[in-house]
């Protein structure tokens, strides 16, 4: 992020020295409920029974193994997998058609259309569950697309809900994107014939790569990470994906922290290993538009 | 999905070329295709219907269902309009609204009192340039990366009454999760530890965006840093600070996943989003009822919506 220039890099005062304690300090107490856990995990729970939390020793695996074959990870991971992929695209592939249109041409209706967006990105999602749980019921699905029948308890449900809800920003993010790209562009691509199709796909979605990154990045980790539409609209208990999995383990994990900790550190692992990839992404996602770069 | 976005305009990015005149779009119109105006059609068009279709007819459903008795079983059309009884019902049959609603008071209070701030603050002292800046600025951020749910299970590891570290170092014997006196405030920490992370990035962001000048102009001036902060970054900041008031109050509004691990939102940590959900898919589907405190949820969230979007389009615009 910030570029340590000899020129701008100031002699260590007191006071610079004082400022670095008191990062670290506060650093580290961010870091530790994380390395607490990891920590934690890694210890035998009679060991930690017998010898109390703070001590050290009982080294192990053991909670990682038990808590995998228990709580059945791999399935969950999958359903997650299943619901984010899908979802992470459809969502970029809308909101980059909307946006597109926003950005390419000068309508009244743009601002309206941008806030109906936004808009329903920021929605609290309790306050629609009623009509939506009962809509969810009441939809039916071939039975090839969803063993429930319906969209409730189904993985396309999950799916729509999280495009209809996380679609907003990405329209937001990438009209603004596609606003700043010289319009010669669109120019030149008329006066060769290209259609309003190429001009998205072939002139337009290449130059937005940077934004998409960032944003399949953020929406990847979003979506991993969305429990309540999981919570409320799923019923089958092996196709939840993991996030709100966990909290249907807890019965079984209930005595033992240990396997908790295990289980919390297998479902964070993959937002990590995508935070410590691609933080440059990450970051830039979220702030897109605040600054440039 | 508990996260809010920053949606924020791109004062660096120049305004779209205006060279569109009314009589200019109308040529542009008419070279289109047939074809072209079917695609753009159907661009705006499949995306407009999920949305509405999933949010925003089920928002207006809500707001009606709000005015009725219906069961959430029956058919549609034995619903009877029983006017703003439902509203009466919550505000005064209801034990849990008061203490949901101070709760969601008390969220907002600590999130916008402490958190952010203290997320301001840190900002401001990564933004000098520092040596290390990256990895203090990693280890802040790296709660934001973990859901709200996962938070809760990584600080039981801490609060829990027998196995939990807290009470092994203090030798105390609080069920921080438990005890109705002391939950909300453990779930608050854990909730503003990351928030405190999600504040810091978006006014590291802002703050990079200030014209150095500005500063420059302050320090020849002989102001102090603190004062220059305040009298010259802050105001600058604006939009930032409109943007980081709404979203802190729409994240302590949309507070939900945290207790719903802990204990689905009762004894002690009742929010409004919590009570919505128990009266769906709790044991009494109690849809009216339901339908009228996530009306008071929607018509709070829209208000500060609206303030939003007004700030980011205005910016948009210059």
């Amino acid at each position: 992020m910030s570029v340590d220039t000899p020129a701008r890099r100031r002699k260590l005062t007191p006071a610079r020295l004082l400022l670095h304690g008191f990062l670290i300090a506060v650093s580290l107490a961010w870091l530790f409920p994380i390395a607490w856990a990891v920590l934690t995990s890694l210890r035998s729970y009679d060991y930690t029974a017998a010898n109390g939390y703070v001590s050290f020793g009982g080294w192990t695996f053991d909670n990682y193994v038990t808590a995998w074959r228990t709580a059945e990870f791999g399935q969950h991971f999958l359903n997650s997998l299943y619901i984010t992929v899908p979802a992470v695209l459809l969502t970029l592939f809308l909101a980059s058609c909307v946006a597109f249109v926003i950005a390419r041409f000068s309508w009244k209706l743009n601002v309206v259309l941008l806030g109906v967006f936004t808009a329903a990105n920021l929605l609290p999602q309790q306050a629609l569950l009623i009509p939506l749980f009962r809509m969810f019921t009441e939809v039916p699905l071939p039975e090839f697309l969803s063993d429930s029948e319906l969209l409730y308890d189904s993985y396309w449900g999950l799916i729509l809900i999280n495009v209809a809800f996380q679609c907003g920003f990405c329209v937001f993010v990438l009209s603004n994107y596609m606003k700043a790209l010289p319009r010669d562009l669109y120019e030149a691509a008329m006066v060769d014939g290209a259609s309003i199709w190429r001009q998205y796909w072939q002139v337009t979605m290449p130059l937005c790569r940077p934004a998409l990154a960032a944003l399949a990045t953020l929406e990847v980790t979003w979506i991993y990470n969305e429990f309540f539409w999981a919570t409320v609209l799923m019923r089958t208990g092996d196709k939840f994906p993991v996030t709100s999995s966990l909290n249907n383990l807890r019965g079984e994990f209930f005595t033992d922290n240990n396997l908790v900790s295990a289980g919390s550190v297998l479902v964070a692992i993959p937002t990590l290993v995508i935070f410590f990839m691609l933080q440059r992404h990450f970051v830039r996602g979220l702030t897109l538009g605040a600054s440039k770069g | 999905m508990s996260d809010l976005p920053l949606i924020q305009a791109d004062r660096a990015v120049p305004p779209p070329a205006s060279t569109t005149s009314t009589g200019g779009r109308r040529r542009r119109l008419r070279l289109l295709s047939r074809t072209d105006r079917v695609v753009i059609t159907l661009m705006v068009l499949v995306p407009l219907l999920l949305v509405t279709g999933f949010v925003w007819l089920p928002a207006a459903a809500t707001v009606l269902l709000s005015g009725t008795n219906w069961d959430g079983i029956g058919p549609l059309n034995e619903i009877e309009f029983v006017g703003a009884r439902n509203y009466d019902d919550v505000v005064n049959i209801y034990p849990p609204f008061v203490p949901a609603i101070q709760h969601n008071l008390l969220w907002l209070a600590a999130l916008f009192v402490v958190a952010t701030p203290f997320g301001m603050f840190l900002a401001v002292l990564l933004d000098k340039e520092l040596r290390g800046s990256r990895f203090y600025q990693t280890a802040l951020y790296l709660p934001v990366v973990l859901s709200l749910a996962l938070i809760g299970f990584v600080w039981q590891l801490l609060y829990s009454r027998d196995q939990g570290l807290i009470n092994a170092v203090f030798n105390s014997n609080v069920d921080w999760y438990g005890d109705s006196n002391v939950n909300i405030w453990a779930v608050l920490v854990a909730s503003g530890w990351r928030h405190v992370g999600y504040i810091m990035l978006l006014y590291l962001a802002g703050l990079k965006g200030v014209d150095p000048s500005l500063r420059e102009a302050a320090a020849v001036d002989g102001a102090s840093e603190a004062r220059t902060f305040f009298r010259v970054v802050f105001p600058v900041l604006r939009p930032i600070n409109i943007i980081v008031l709404v979203v802190t109050v729409i994240e302590s509004l949309r507070a939900f996943d945290l207790v719903w691990v802990v204990n689905k939102g009762r004894n002690g940590l009742e929010l409004i989003s919590a009570l919505v959900t128990q009266n769906v898919v709790g044991e009494a589907s109690r849809i009216g009822f339901g339908s009228a405190l996530a009306t008071i949820m929607l018509v709070v969230s829209l208000v500060f919506i609206t303030i939003y979007l007004a700030t980011v389009m205005r910016e948009n615009r210059e």
